[in-house]
């Protein structure tokens, strides 16, 4: 997808002008966080579920060359086609190959950050193969040809009325002609529209939540069904996974699985939970007759190893943003890259470089609550802070930003010298803002001021409340 | 170079390392085969009537209905009182499982059973349940020639005929029964963990039932668990 990082600013401004975004923002803060909190305290193992997920992850990262191996050889012998893919290039023209060699003219997905990751809708649509997204979330964005706002409700950022209007303009054709506003309604709508496309693909394409080398099986998640009917109908099924969502066995699936859906909607389980292994067999009535999984890189590898491999053990439960409150007040869309929130600040940068995402590593407060939540124990933190200090160092920061950080630096190394003059400047500012102890305006300081006024310090700087304290302490 | 050659070869070259030595590929390949526990919740660590108990409950509040018969024979009637309760139609789309057909549904003639996968026009579904995991109300349903995994999906209406002795406490113990069923087979092409009906809250957050797979769910117990 195009990639619009640079504009993060524009673009989160734009966000927190939006009246109907604040609203769909605010439900994402209730709804998910309350639930998710509500469903770990009914589990007294989760959080040493949580290690132990943490561990499964960790062990695939430190072996994946053999569990990688291991997984194509039991695909094969089921019957399945891995395909390796370094880039999204080669992605996109293996999916193409297979389609071409089935002479598909349509194509249903289910809902797959990978996919998105590597554009492959648009890909297929110009080389003559409709694609056509069946969770309802994703279908409404391509209706409305926007990229997904949220890594587990793509649509979340749209209100009911964009739904209706959506239907309105785009069901016509199927003898839908009234605005239709009730919810359970719209709904019914694209279930109708939908069933039948099921029914007539060619190629059924899914991501995979895990793929399980002990059986060679690939794991989908959902709460529609909408991935089964698209990988249970057609005569093909591609699978589109990322190289590190390959678990040792059944049993270290149960595990993950215990904390993925509690921590992304609270669900204790996701309503369907599929394992894919291979086409058809001989005597199946129903089920693909061929089965495809692209194996895509896609710059993962380069990141084991590094500060950044932590962040392959990432789930895409979507916890991180749902707790985030820089999330909460800018949305989805401003990160201006597939995967938003906490997550897309520290993994865009690898992804699309850093000089075009060196926005989304300040957009955090630091306050740590990604980190609280995430299923794996991704220190995104962290990374975020490798993330500004490259900024820095390659000089990438915009020079008054690096100025302002030498300038702190050389301070911040003398200590003697940093308490004098913080002290200071804490008077200075106190006498200028005089009785009001609020200050209008500050040489450098417009981004804080033009908005607001800033409160001027009050009594002592920390270091010397600290050394009263102290002393004060040691003569009782 | 084949695209897989340097995927491998660059996971290895970031580790600082070749190809794993054999005895660490020993020792993997035995932590697959050994099939190893994580931690498995306390909860559905119970006897077989308490499971019962448990997984009724969470069913339940995942919006799912259960209904419990003593006895596989009296599978026919429920249904016909579940349908005609619910305003269905009695065209039923059954999985040709033995387990399902051979019960007497001779003794309701109004019910009209076809046997085969699922189809776009069907409302009513109904297939037999591999096991059930009672730790989450979850169902282990596994395709094979006379268990279509598309008779879950397709119908607007699901009912589901579970064996109370295919009760588990957990996922682990449902893959242990399935290795153990499937042994000469080896991992059927799908197997589906249902926890309730087909839902979304794509639009506005609201739970709407019934996104693309069955709008209802019904499970039918059989059996007292002793």
């Amino acid at each position: 997808m195009k990639v619009t990082s640079r504009n993060f600013k524009e673009k989160s401004h734009d966000a927190m002008q939006d009246p109907d975004l604040r609203a769909a923002l605010g439900r994402v803060k209730e709804g998910f966080t309350t639930a998710r909190s509500v469903a770990a305290s009914e589990l007294p193992e989760f959080e040493d579920l949580r290690d132990k997920a943490r561990d499964i992850k960790d062990d695939v990262l430190e072996n994946l060359d053999y569990y990688l191996e291991y997984f194509d050889e039991k695909v094969t012998a089921s019957g399945g086609h891995v395909h390796w893919c370094s880039s999204a290039k080669e992605a996109k023209e293996a999916v193409l190959k297979i389609c071409q060699d089935v002479d598909a003219k349509t194509v249903t997905k289910g809902k797959s950050m990978i996919t998105e990751e590597i554009a492959l809708n648009q890909f297929l649509a110009a080389n003559g193969i409709e694609p056509i997204e069946t969770d309802l979330g994703e279908y409404i964005i391509q209706l409305a040809d926007e990229p997904p706002s949220h890594i587990i409700g793509p649509a979340v950022h749209k209100t009911k009325e964009q739904v209706t209007e959506l239907f309105y303009e785009h069901h016509q054709q199927y003898g839908y002609t009234e605005r239709e506003e009730d919810p359970e309604k719209l709904v019914g709508e694209a279930r109708a529209v939908l069933r039948h496309k099921y029914v007539t693909a060619d190629v059924g394409i899914t991501g995979a939540n895990f793929l399980v080398a002990e059986t060679g099986s690939t794991v989908i998640v959902t709460n529609e069904g909408n991935g089964d009917l698209t990988q249970s109908l057609p005569k093909t099924h591609i699978v589109v996974a990322s190289l590190e969502k390959v678990i040792p066995t059944l049993e270290d699936v149960s595990t993950v699985m215990r904390v993925l859906a509690r921590s992304a909607t609270g669900q204790e389980m996701s309503v369907y939970t599929t394992f894919s292994t291979g086409p058809k067999r001989s005597d199946d009535i129903d089920g693909p007759e061929n089965f495809h999984v692209i194996l895509l890189d896609g710059g993962r590898s380069e990141m084991i190893g590094t500060e950044l491999e932590e962040l392959l053990r990432c789930i895409r439960c979507g916890a991180c943003m749902n707790h985030c409150p820089v999330y909460h007040a800018v949305g989805g869309h401003s990160y201006g890259w597939v995967y938003p929130g906490p997550i897309g600040a520290a993994i865009n940068p690898q992804m699309v470089g850093l000089e075009e995402a060196r926005h989304l590593p300040n957009a955090s407060s630091f306050c740590g609550r990604c980190e609280e939540v995430c299923p794996v124990r991704i220190p995104i933190p962290k990374i975020l802070r490798h993330w500004r200090e490259q900024a820095f160092e390659k000089q990438i920061a915009p020079k008054p930003e690096r100025w302002g950080i030498e300038l702190w630096g050389f301070f911040a190394k003398r200590p003697v010298l940093y308490r004098f003059a913080t002290r200071c400047a804490s008077r200075i500012l106190t006498l200028v803002a005089g009785k009001k102890g609020r200050l209008k305006s500050l040489p450098f300081g417009k981004g804080w001021t033009s908005v607001r006024d800033l409160p001027a310090p009050q009594g002592d700087t920390f270091m010397g409340q600290w050394q009263k304290k102290q002393k004060q302490e040691g003569q009782i | 170079m084949s695209a897989r050659e340097k995927i491998l070869g660059r996971i290895r070259a970031q580790k600082k390392r070749g190809a794993l030595d054999g005895e660490t590929q020993d020792i993997l390949a035995a932590r697959i085969a050994k099939h190893e526990r994580n931690v498995i919740p306390k909860r559905g660590q119970i006897p077989l009537t308490e499971q019962m108990d448990l997984l009724q409950s969470k069913m339940e509040k995942l919006l799912s209905t259960v209904e419990r018969v003593t006895d596989a024979s009296e599978i026919p009637s429920a249904v016909q009182a579940y349908l005609a309760s619910q305003n269905l139609p009695s065209r039923i789309k059954m999985s040709p499982s033995e387990s399902l057909t051979e019960l007497p549904w001779g003794d309701i003639p109004t019910l009209e059973i076809v046997t085969g996968a699922g189809a776009e026009e069907d409302m009513v579904g109904m297939s037999p349940a591999f096991a059930a995991v009672a730790e989450t109300g979850t169902l282990m349903m596994a395709s094979g020639p006379k268990t279509p995994s598309t008779v879950n999906f397709l119908p607007e209406n699901h009912i589901v005929v579970l064996q109370a002795s295919d009760i588990t406490g957990s996922y682990e113990q449902a893959w242990d029964r399935l290795r153990s069923a499937t042994e000469k087979t080896g991992m059927p092409r799908t197997v589906n963990f249902i926890s309730g009906p087909s839902r979304t809250a794509d639009i506005e957050q609201r739970l709407i039932m019934g996104a693309h797979g069955p709008k209802s769910l019904h499970v039918i117990l059989v059996g007292d668990g002793t």
